[in-house]
Formats: structure tokens, sequence, C-alpha cells
């Protein structure tokens, strides 16, 4: 680890401790989204990791992205997923696949003013299979008419604009899928009900509804029909910060239990001293060593310019399944009191790490991404 | 070796099974919203017998078995978790308590009343400091005249809020130990007994859980349960019925993750089929139903033999581990079959999830029911 990068953890601990943590209990307990934490982020530089400054951004590399989600994950999901999406999945392909007159019309208030960028990929019959998009984009003389429906998209009521991908073609699978920026207000974009989930409680996941809604030409990102290749490569990146995510919660947690078994006593004896408790922790932070050092290593790899498919399906599905058996066993040694709301944080950050194997891939679909990636190095 | 249930256990088990899935499942998941159960359900469950099912037929009960009370018992914790754990706590605790140890005037006094459901049992053994080590409890009974006075505090207390009744475990001979330690009734209302805000937990919400705490509560010495001094054994023989009554639960929230999972998963199309095609889904759900089957055989192994007089210890902790063990990775590989809808509170998953995680933790820990089980494998 550079001592760059040590700093830049400091920093942001220092940051999320102070202004982000005690809001967590509250958010989760009164499904409220943290919009006075927007500001701050965007002064911190959280809201534009991805975008270069001349966009108002604010640009780190890919470990340093990493270490802020993973900081600020680790004393609140709700905000760690809030900035994840806004940087990896509302930046990122703004930025990478969109004009100068669409980077410099959306970053600038993305990045600086607090305000949030949404992508909407999933439909109802479209998730793992993300590539059977419904919604479809029909080109008229000056616009494109937008139908369909999207679900689960964090930040859907909070952002200013989102990227929605459509069919814009009849040709079968893949091919046909496009992407367009879509801003909130235009008539026939309407929000759904927001969801009532498990965890992350704190921050705003809804479905979204295009009836007739009329696009301007200009706001295509990228070609028509490079819908699907695009999201496999801004998911590349998200994958690295849902694990990201998921290693900060498991570092909470595992905190918290830590410190526990440290002054909680049974029959005179501290948990610390058990035996049984030690291998729990002992297992719990090395486990959490391990997935740092893939999510570290795909950052890497991806600031490299290498390929990173891999890499990053990998450190998503390890962090991800590592935060859940840390956070199960963190409230295994808190005992019944990790079973409370509100008393103990890993209680919230158990509910919370769940998201990360189902969230931008399941760990079934990173599994097929690995598979299909070791496979074919030794078939061709 | 028989493995198939008794024409009784068969009736008793479709009746509860057709009770859960008219008037209970249909409610379950606006009662874990609300956290409360109301009224009617109860009133409607009393009227069934439901609260005299262990209880003879003098006192009014329906003098179950263990293993046919526990086939009911499963078929409502599929239904709803939170509404069987109220019914386990008052049966096999409560009733259990003063009708197997209690004196013929305890049991005249109480055990009508509790048969027929005027009065809810609440079972007060563990405090803030004393968990899964129950013979460290700090709760004190000092004997004055024909009365005892007792001080401490008690947590996690399942029903507190709406029982009529209170067992309360007590030191009465500090020194001595598990010796020292007696139960007592105390009913609901007795002068310095405070009854703590609802809690907020993870799960089982539908359940009320609250601290009680007693200021110089003078109980009648009428009202201890059993000899002064016998109250740990009490416990440690009424541990056996929470611990069976626990596994049954773990199974039939398991069960009833596995039947939601493998609705989805017919239903589900991606990738252009029923998701149930994909081996990786078949192999989960495979695993989901073996495990099931091999915890409800441990936990019937245990209710057989508790029924037949034998010493249960170790069958009840291993079929109490294995099972609450086997529950949470059914309802987390549940949820993950269920992708994105899994997370959210519509999904009846959803609940499964998080009321199976205190399946681990109640009843005695994990690490508790181990503690059980290589202390008998060692013994010799």
């Amino acid at each position: 680890m550079k001592k760059e990068h040590q700093e830049y953890r400091e920093k942001i601990r220092a940051f999320a401790e102070e202004k982000i943590a005690p809001l967590a209990t509250e958010l989760d307990l009164k499904q409220r989204f943290p919009n006075e934490h927007l500001k701050p982020l965007a002064e911190m530089g959280l809201m534009g990791m991805v975008v270069p400054e001349q966009y108002g951004g604010t640009p780190v590399d890919t470990v340093s992205y990493s270490i802020a989600v993973e900081e600020l994950s680790r004393v609140c999901g709700s905000t760690g997923i809030t900035i994840a999406a806004h940087n990896s999945l509302g930046c990122f392909p703004i930025h990478k696949f969109g004009t100068e007159e669409q980077r410099r019309q959306y970053l600038p208030r993305g990045t600086g003013g607090g305000e949030l960028l949404a992508f909407a990929l999933t439909e109802p019959e479209a998730g793992s299979d993300a590539g059977a998009t419904k919604t479809t984009a029909v080109r008229k003389a000056d616009h494109w008419l937008l139908n369909g429906t999207k679900c689960f998209i964090t930040s859907a009521s909070h952002a200013f604009a989102a990227i929605a991908t459509a069919r814009t073609s009849a040709a079968p699978g893949v091919k046909g899928i496009s992407s367009f920026i879509i801003e909130k207000g235009w008539p026939g974009y309407d929000m759904g009900k927001k969801e009532n989930k498990m965890g992350l409680r704190g921050s705003d996941t809804a479905f979204m509804h295009f009836t007739d809604v009329k696009v301007p030409l200009e706001n295509l990102l990228g070609n028509e029909g490079d819908g699907f290749k695009q999201f496999m490569i801004t998911l590349d990146g998200g994958r690295i910060s849902i694990g990201a995510m998921a290693l900060g919660l498991a570092q909470g947690a595992y905190e918290c239990a830590l410190n526990y078994a440290a002054v909680a006593e049974e029959s005179g004896v501290k948990l610390s001293e058990e035996q049984a408790i030690q291998w729990k922790l002992a297992d719990m932070a090395t486990e959490i060593e391990a997935a740092r050092h893939l999510i570290y290593g795909a950052s890497m790899m991806k600031d490299a310019g290498v390929k990173f498919s891999k890499e990053s399906a990998m450190a998503k599905v390890y962090a991800s399944e590592v935060g859940n058996r840390v956070c199960y066993q963190a409230i295994q040694i808190l005992g019944e009191a990790g079973y409370r709301t509100g008393l103990f944080p890993a209680e919230r950050m158990y509910r919370d790490v769940k998201l990360c194997e189902i969230g931008e891939g399941t760990s079934e679909v990173q599994r097929i991404v690995i598979a299909r990636e070791i496979i074919k190095s030794v078939t061709g | 070796m028989d493995f198939r249930l008794s024409e009784d256990d068969l009736m008793i088990k479709e009746t509860a099974a057709d009770l859960a899935a008219k008037r209970i499942y249909p409610h379950a998941e606006k009662w874990d919203e609300e956290e409360a159960l109301p009224q009617d359900i109860l009133t409607e469950l009393a009227e069934l017998g439901y609260f005299g099912m262990l209880l003879p037929e003098e006192y009014g009960g329906l003098g179950l078995s263990t293993v046919t009370y526990n086939c009911a018992m499963e078929e409502l914790a599929a239904a709803c978790a939170g509404l069987m754990i109220t019914l386990s706590v008052h049966n096999s605790l409560c009733g259990e308590a003063i009708y197997r140890f209690g004196s013929d005037d305890l049991k005249k006094r109480y055990l009508p009343d509790m048969a027929a459901g005027k009065i809810i049992g609440a079972y007060c053994l563990t405090e803030p400091n004393a968990g899964t080590d129950a013979a460290s409890i700090k709760t004190a009974a000092v004997k004055k005249g024909d009365s005892y006075v007792l001080n401490g505090t008690k947590a996690f207390v399942t029903n507190a809020g709406m029982a009529g009744i209170f067992v309360v475990f007590a030191v009465t001979n500090p020194g001595a130990g598990a010796k020292g330690i007696s139960c007592f009734v105390v009913p609901k209302g007795a002068a310095g007994m405070t009854i703590g805000a609802k809690e907020k937990k993870m799960g089982l919400k539908a359940s009320d859980t609250r601290e009680v705490s007693f200021t110089d509560v003078v109980v009648p010495a009428t009202n201890r349960i059993g000899d002064e001094g016998s109250g740990f054994k009490t416990a440690v023989i009424l541990l056996n019925n929470g611990r069976i009554g626990v596994a049954f639960q773990s199974i039939g929230i398991a069960r009833a993750a596995l039947t939601e999972a493998l609705k989805y998963s017919k239903e589900r199309r991606q990738f252009g089929q029923p998701i149930c095609n994909f081996q990786a889904i078949q192999f989960k759900l495979a695993e989901m139903a073996a495990k099931i089957d091999a915890g409800r055989l441990l936990a019937f192994r245990a209710a057989t033999m508790k029924d037949a007089g034998e010493n249960v210890a170790m069958e009840s902790s291993m079929a109490k581990w294995f099972c609450s063990k086997t529950c949470n990775e059914v309802a987390n590989e549940a949820v993950q079959i269920h992708g994105g809808y899994g997370y959210m509170k519509e999904y009846a998953v959803e609940r499964y999830f998080r009321d199976a995680r205190v399946t681990e933790i109640y009843e005695g820990t994990t690490e508790a029911q181990k503690m059980v089980i290589s202390r008998h494998l060692l013994k010799d």
C-alpha cells in the first residue's frame, strides 16, 4: 500500500466518522435518504472520483476510489451504495461514452452540486439476463420515444438524470440495445413507489416508468446499438465498488465484534479469551484481508488499463460472500444484543451486506463471468 | 425405526397447516411490519387450544406429546415465526415450568387460564450480563418471612408486553452457584416490576420482546416453582423443550423458504427459460431439501426420545444447532434464488432471512450447543 493511499484512507475515515457515521442508525430506522450528506460528500470530492477536473471532478485512481467506498460503507452502507452507484454507474458511463456536450451538460451538476446520477438497467423481466431488456426507444423525426419499466434503480427518485438502456432495433439479443441520458421531470418519466428493503434502507431504490418519454436525439449515449457493450464495461468497474462496499461493511462489523469481545465477559471470562471466539475473529480478519487484496488487485488492473472483467468478478463475489460471513459471525459474537436493531451496527450491516451478493450481478452471475473467462483461456 | 408420522400427528399437523395457510401466512408480512400480533389471532388461537397444547386435559389443555406438538409448531413457524415463538415460550417453557415442577396450588391457580389463553406466559432467564452462562444470573430473591424480595433485570423477554405471568429465575443462595438459583411465578402488575419498551429486532418482529426489571418486588413463597435451589435444574430441563422447539421452528422457516424458492425458480424466466433449468439453481435446491430433511430427522429423534422419558440434552443440542444452521443457509439461498426481489419486503423470503438469524442465537447460541455436545462426548 502506497503512502498516498494510506493518507487518503485516513482522510476519508476521519470524514466518514465525523460526518456520515452519526446518522447511519437513523437513516436505517426511518428509511430516510441522506440528503444532508450530499454537499459534504461533494466537497470531499467523493461525487466525482472518476471524472476529470475540467468537468468538476476530483479524479483519483481506482484503488483510492475503492478505499473511499470501503471507508464510507464501514460506517454506513446506505451512503456507500449511493456514492458507489453515482460514481461507477452514473458519472463513469457519461464520461466514458458521452460526447463533449453531454459531459459538460451533466457531469458538473453531478460532481459539484451534490446532485446524483442514476443508472437504469434492470427490468422486472431482465435481471441477470440484462440483454433481455424490453424497454424500447423508437426513433422519430427529432426525438426518441421511450417506453418501458425499470426496477431496483438506486437513487431513482433523487437523481436529476439517469442513463437508461432500451431496445432501439428489432435485432435479436444484445445488439439492438442502446443507452440514453434522461432527465427527471420530462413528461412521461415517472417514479414508482420506493422499495421497502431488508437493508440499505437509507438508500433510495425505486421503479422507473417511461410512457412516451420524448428523448432528444442528442441524448443517445455513444453509438446506437452499443448499449450492451457499454454496460458490460460499466459493470466491470461497478463490481469493484460493490466489492469495496461489502469489504467496508465487513470491516465495520468485524471491528464492532472485536471491540465487544475485548470487553464483554461470560462467567468472568472475556469473550476474547475463548478459543471459539478467537478463531472466529481470526477467520474474519483473514478473509477481510484476502478480500481487500482482490479488490485492490482488480483496481490496479483497471488503472493499468488491462482487461479486468475476471478480476472484478472475483473480487466482487469473494468480498460480498466474505461480507456476509463476517457480518453473520459478528452478530454471533454479540449474541442476543446483536439481533437488536439500532444497538450495535453489526445488525444493520448484516442486512445491508446481503445486497452485495445480489446487486450489480448476483454471485451466480459473477461465477458465470469467471467461468467463461477461465474456460476461454484453455479452449480459446 | 419408523420415519412416518402417526395418524394423530398428521391430523394435528394438517389442522395447523390449514390454519396457518388461511389465518396466519396471509398477514405475516403485515405483522412483521407493524411489529405486533393483533388480538383477534391470539383469541382465535386460544379458542382452538393453541395455548394449552402440552397441558393435560384436567387443566383444559390438549395433552399433546412433544412430537405431536412440534408437528404443529413447524407449520406455524413456516407461516409466521414470530407468532410461533409467542406460543412456544408460553407452552413449552412457562406452562411446562408450572406443570412439571410447580405445586398443586400453582397448577390450579394458573394452568386453566394459561391453557385457555387468558393468561400468557413470559420466561425470564437471560440477563444483560448472563446469556450463554445462565448460572451466572444476578437477579436476587431474598427470603423475608413468607415472601421473597426480587431485585434485578432480565433481558430479551419474549411476550413481556402481553404476559399475565412471568416465570423468573433468581438467586436465593448467593455463593452456591447453579445450586443457589430458584424459580418463581410473578404475576403481571406486581409492585416494583417494570416492563420496558418493545425492542426493535432484526426479525421475529411480530413477537414482543422487552426488558423486565424488578425493584423490591415481593413474591409470596407459595409462588416458588419447586424447591429452593432447584431453579437451575428446572431451567436446564426446560431448555431441552426450548431447543427442540427452536429446531422445529428452524425447520419450519427453512421449509417455507424452500417452498418459495422452488415456486419462484419455476416461474422466473431468464435467458429464455425458467431458472430452475440451470444446474447451479438445481443443486442449490437439492442441498436445501436434503439439509432440511436431515435436520427434521434430528429434531424428531430428540422429540421422540423426550416423549420416551430419556435424557435428551445432547440430542436436543444437536438438533438445535444443525437445524438453526440449516435454516440460515437455506434462507440465504432462497433470497439468492430470488435475486433482487428477495431483498424486498413483499417477498416472504426477505422475512425468513431475518427471522432465521435468531435461531442460532437464542435458547443457547450455537456455541453453547457445541459446549453441551462436546461435554457429553467427552464425559466418559
